[in-house]
């Protein structure tokens, strides 16, 4: 018997692709979704600290307040605008909406834009409020 | 033609027996967390300078304590469902997937133990 798989043309090939916003997007959502995960650990130093006493607080605010410390926050800060912004883009997706290819091109861009603005918003508004 | 049985296709619940409960649960925690979330931000925007006084002072507000205790809720019930999808998706093995998700919820309980008795021991005074 011949071997009539043999020839075949392997298709689709899988390494012979570009990523398109919508697929990097997807994965942003997941990784931005597991630094969060992880973060809660700050929140929650963050307020048992505050419970436990001024001298607590005062180390956890230094860390935090240290340039590393700063830089941690302000990825958490990009972290939770993206990840809340993607979430929104699925509940969209959710009601059946939004789906088209260049709406959805158009939607993962927009949610680029719009948690940058909101991460840089937010930092400013922290700074101008500081006495 | 469908191969399930009647029963099965009107409980609508998949193989794992709870089908769309996980998926829900997501989305409902998805929708409260938006506004739950900005409160979050907004506090630590507001309060990102304050002395220890003035977090415990804003913290004994009956209504921010109550909001800060509803966003951990929410945002813990929502990470500890979607980092079981995120897992299922990962570890393949049948043994060390029990053990991940087992860690998974017990993170969970862990941090919100820990967050949960700072706001509650805050909101009645610090
Ligand atoms: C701010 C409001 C938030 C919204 C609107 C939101 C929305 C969503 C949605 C709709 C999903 C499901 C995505 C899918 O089906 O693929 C999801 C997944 C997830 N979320 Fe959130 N989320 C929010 C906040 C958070 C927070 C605060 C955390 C962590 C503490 C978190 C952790 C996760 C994780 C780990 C996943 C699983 C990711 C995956 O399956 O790829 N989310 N989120």
């Amino acid at each position: 018997m011949t071997n009539v798989s043999r020839n075949r043309p392997l298709s689709p090939h899988l390494t012979v692709w570009r990523p398109t916003i919508t697929y990097v997007m997807s994965i942003v959502h997941r990784i931005t979704g597991v630094a969060l995960y992880a973060g809660t650990l700050l929140v929650a130093a963050w307020l048992i600290a505050a419970a436990s006493g001024p001298e607590s607080f005062e180390r956890v605010n230094a860390l935090f307040g240290s340039l590393i410390g700063r830089l941690v926050l302000l990825g958490y800060t990009w972290a939770l605008m993206h990840h809340m912004l993607g979430g929104l883009r699925h509940l969209v997706w959710d009601t059946g909406r939004g789906l088209g290819k260049y709406e959805s091109r158009k939607f993962g861009w927009a949610t680029i834009a719009g948690s940058v603005t909101l991460t840089i918003l937010i930092w400013i508004a922290g700074f101008a409020l500081r006495s | 033609m469908s191969m399930r049985t009647p029963l099965s296709r009107v409980r609508g619940l998949g193989s794992a027996h709870e089908g769309t409960d996980h998926f829900w649960r997501q989305r409902l925690t998805a929708v409260a967390n938006i506004p739950l979330m900005l409160f979050f931000v907004i506090f630590l925007v507001r309060y990102s300078d304050a002395t220890h006084a003035e977090v415990v002072a804003a913290l004994a507000n009956p209504f921010v304590a109550v909001v800060f205790g509803l966003m951990l809720v929410s945002g813990l019930f929502h990470m500890r469902l979607g980092m079981q999808i995120v897992l299922e998706d990962y570890v393949h093995g049948e043994g060390a997937k029990i053990v991940v998700l087992m860690l998974n919820t017990f993170f969970t309980i862990a941090v919100g133990a820990v967050a949960l008795f700072a706001v509650l021991k805050l909101g009645f005074g610090g």
